[in-house]
């Protein structure tokens, strides 16, 4: 057992810190963030040459050959610099899903273009009434002379505004909420009927309609064990993105308890709001640990092992992220209430992250299905 | 990165766990498990077998009987030894005192002391906290005065675990009243035999008797019982709260709880159904149990930098260890307390309880789940409260 970065992990962790601290400044993703797309394409062709985009990927698919630590230490560089570039909706999900759904020759096609930066990817799964069931498709797919056609609509679909193709799941068999019978289908973005918006955190996400809509490739007729997968992975990257995110507003935080003065002395040296500060800490460290944990069975391929260690990170992260965020903003006073001041944007990326892929509660009563989390 | 550990390694965790199941008595791991305490004969008992086998003190330097483990092995040890329920080698002799003669005593010391205190031939105690001096030890004032070739030690220490079966014990006193109230302390070893020792017991709020009031009146103890020099007594007490840097989470004796919580909470009844199956319960265990991982990872990341500290050197992440692992310690008693319920109101006397012919009154355990939980109040008070914690972390974590 050892916690120490390889000089390849440790080469990726240097030039992502890089990138975020040179480039994604609170002011300068403010002004990628001004970019009509909501990103920059700059800021992405840059994380591309930096292999960011492919270092999950195999060699021979223009990658690294990296794996979750590899994925890991991009998300909590990425959780510190807020970053609003669509690499989860691309790289994480899209690409998470061709690798683990795709054929050797969907994989040759797509990968390379994630890789190098050209190809925009996003997931249309979630609808209306899922809620926290990832089982929940009601969008149909239907094949007719070697073509398959989707119907349907789907929500919250990240980054699907500015996707070039999009991964959308549709039932080729079974009731609603089977797991069985869901398929995965590649469908070219071009003519999509989408609703692009903004979300709370400064990201990017759309409503997308299809109506009879060609597929251009069918990655799984039964898509549902790749979606799971592929989901446990990315609530992975985003416990990392949070604890990247919870660091910042923890040191945030203490850096300003030392120099804001009220009563005539420093705010840090009131006992009260010290152990408070301190309990963040204690909050940040236990997250660091089980975004690490989720980060050790990303890959594991018992699927039920691996939901319950995922959920167990998921309501850790879901519970502390709250409470870091709450506490860094009632710490530092008024000021963090602007939008002027990057507290709260952190606070509100913690806030949308607990939301996403299942809740605390959620994924608590995973767990407690599964018999517990030891 | 590795997370797994390696062949070696799991095949020394089995090898620990086969030990602790097959040679320590299941008598006495039962009284542990049921949440009983265990009486000095099976603290004895236990450690001299753990001492035959030559595991008692691993954290001794080799040449007093320690082992030269890494700390993925010693953290292995306590962890196995925890969740087989054994009890744990006394920590007066194995992490306090002897640690400390092994550093800073002499030879005559070492060689008189230490290999009696690895087989609990002599039962230590901890001469620390006084009536005014708890969280500000510092403040101590039971004193030490030369007089020829003798200390005559005057004050009262109290909390003192144990003391009733201790044969010595080891004393904070101030032998410098001039000096700041840190640098005129000096580390004495005390034989409890030696005459105007009082032991009185304090009754906890359990019923047990577990610490007490120790009086010094004119004891008169040899000049040689002094540990080290004169006047640095303090700087050794901070080397033997120092060296206990990852087994305060407790993370094996969390883990045992909550395996016996799931053991009872699958007989008790709610409606139709069982306890364990209630979603609400089977939730908030989960809870806990999620908090319990979340810790043992952050118990692994300490573990991993104790590679790089030196002996002795207190690492504040310890302190992250000792406020959550109080706190679950705690949480797995309030958890008990779900399973037993109403039963937990009959209350019985230790010696009640072991003597008894007659079925318990209510679920098993049921007479240990309340004194449990009053007990163990004391884990987020004693060792440095958790407060003290919060300040130590506050100032060499955060910088104010």
């Amino acid at each position: 057992m050892d916690f120490d970065l390889s000089d390849d992990q440790r080469m990726i962790k240097d030039s992502v810190e890089r990138l975020i601290a040179d480039r994604y400044g609170f002011e300068s993703r403010r002004a990628l963030m001004r970019n009509p797309e909501g990103w920059s394409r700059e800021m992405w062709a840059q994380m591309a040459e930096l292999g960011l985009l492919g270092v999950a990927f195999d060699e021979a698919h223009g990658g690294f050959g990296g794996g979750p630590v590899e994925t890991m230490l991009i998300a909590e560089a990425f959780g510190r610099g807020l970053v609003v570039e669509p690499y989860f909706a691309t790289v994480v999900l899209g690409a998470g899903l061709i690798r683990r759904a795709g054929s050797a020759d969907q994989q040759a096609a797509y990968l390379p273009q994630v890789a190098s930066g050209e190809l925009l990817l996003a997931f249309a799964h979630h609808e209306r009434h899922a809620r926290n069931d990832l089982a929940h498709v009601a969008a149909t797919a239907t094949e007719q002379d070697g073509v398959w056609t989707i119907t349907g609509e789907k929500s919250l679909v990240l980054h699907g505004d500015t996707a070039d193709k999009v991964i959308v799941s549709a039932r080729v068999a079974g009731e609603t909420t089977d797991h069985n019978g869901i398929g995965l289908f590649v469908v070219d973005a071009v003519g999509l009927n989408r609703r692009g918006y903004a979300t709370q955190d400064g990201q990017r996400a759309a409503e997308i309609a299809f109506d009879a809509t060609p597929a251009e490739a069918v990655l799984s007729l039964d898509g549902f064990p790749a979606i799971a997968a592929t989901v446990d992975a990315a609530i992975a990257f985003v416990c990392a993105e949070a604890v990247g995110g919870m660091a910042e507003m923890h040191s945030s935080t203490v850096d300003y308890m030392k120099t804001r003065k009220q009563f005539g002395r420093a705010i840090g040296e009131f006992q009260v709001l010290q152990h408070r500060a301190v309990d963040m800490f204690v909050n940040l460290e236990q997250s660091r640990s089980m975004a690490l944990y989720a980060t050790m069975m990303a890959e594991e391929p018992d699927a039920a092992e691996r939901a319950r260690a995922i959920s167990s990170a998921k309501v850790a992260i879901g519970r502390n992220g709250r409470a870091v965020g709450q506490e860094a903003i009632q710490l530092h006073g008024g000021i963090a209430m602007t939008m002027e001041y990057k507290v709260g944007h952190y606070f509100k990326r913690m806030t949308m992250i607990e939301k996403l892929f299942g809740d605390t509660e959620h994924h608590l009563a995973k767990v407690a299905q599964a018999g517990g989390a030891l | 990165m590795d997370l797994s550990f390696t062949a070696e390694e799991r095949a020394f965790r089995d090898e620990m766990r086969d030990f602790f199941h097959t040679a320590i008595p299941e008598r006495i791991r039962r009284k542990l498990r049921e949440g009983l305490h265990h009486s000095n004969d099976d603290q004895i008992e236990t450690q001299r077998i753990l001492n035959a086998r030559g595991i008692a003190v691993p954290n001794w330097p080799v040449a007093w009987g320690g082992q030269d483990w890494s700390p993925v092995q010693i953290y292995m040890w306590q962890d196995e030894m925890q969740q087989a329920c054994v009890p744990f080698p006394l920590a007066f002799n194995c992490s306090m005192v002897g640690p400390v003669i092994a550093e800073f005593a002499t030879e005559e010391h070492k060689q008189r002391f230490l290999p009696r205190a690895a087989n609990l031939d002599d039962w230590w105690c901890q001469g620390f906290s006084e009536p005014g001096a708890g969280s500000d030890l510092a403040s101590l004032r039971t004193t030490a005065v030369r007089d020829g070739d003798e200390w005559v030690i005057n004050g009262q220490k109290t909390w003192t675990t144990l003391g009733q079966y201790a044969d010595w014990i080891f004393v904070l006193a101030r032998t410098d009243m001039a000096a700041k109230k840190q640098e005129g302390i000096s580390f004495l070893l005390v034989d409890m035999k030696t005459p105007g020792i009082t032991v009185r017991p304090i009754q906890t709020i359990d019923g047990g008797h577990e610490v007490n009031e120790v009086w010094f009146d004119e004891v008169r103890v040899p000049a040689g019982n002094l540990v080290g020099q004169e006047n640095k007594g303090w700087d050794y007490a901070k080397f033997l709260l120092g060296n206990e840097r990852t087994g305060i989470a407790r993370i094996g004796i969390s883990k045992s709880r909550i395996k016996r919580i799931r053991e009872l909470a699958a007989f008790e009844r709610v409606g139709e159904g069982r306890l364990i199956d209630e979603p609400k319960f089977r939730e908030k265990l989960a809870s806990v149990e999620i908090d319990l991982k979340a810790l043992e990872m952050t118990q692994m990341r300490v573990v991993a930098q104790e590679r790089t500290l030196p002996r002795g050197k207190p690492n504040p992440m310890s302190s992250v260890l000792k406020i959550k692992g109080s706190e679950l310690q705690q949480a797995t008693t309030e958890l008990m307390m779900d399973v037993i319920g109403p039963y937990v109101a009959p209350f019985f006397t230790e010696e009640e309880l072991e003597g008894r012919n007659e079925p318990p009154i209510g679920p098993d355990d049921a007479a240990t789940a309340a004194p449990m939980y009053f007990n163990w109040r004391k884990i987020s008070i004693y060792g440095g409260s958790n407060e003290i914690q919060r300040n130590i972390l506050a100032k060499a974590v955060l910088g104010f």
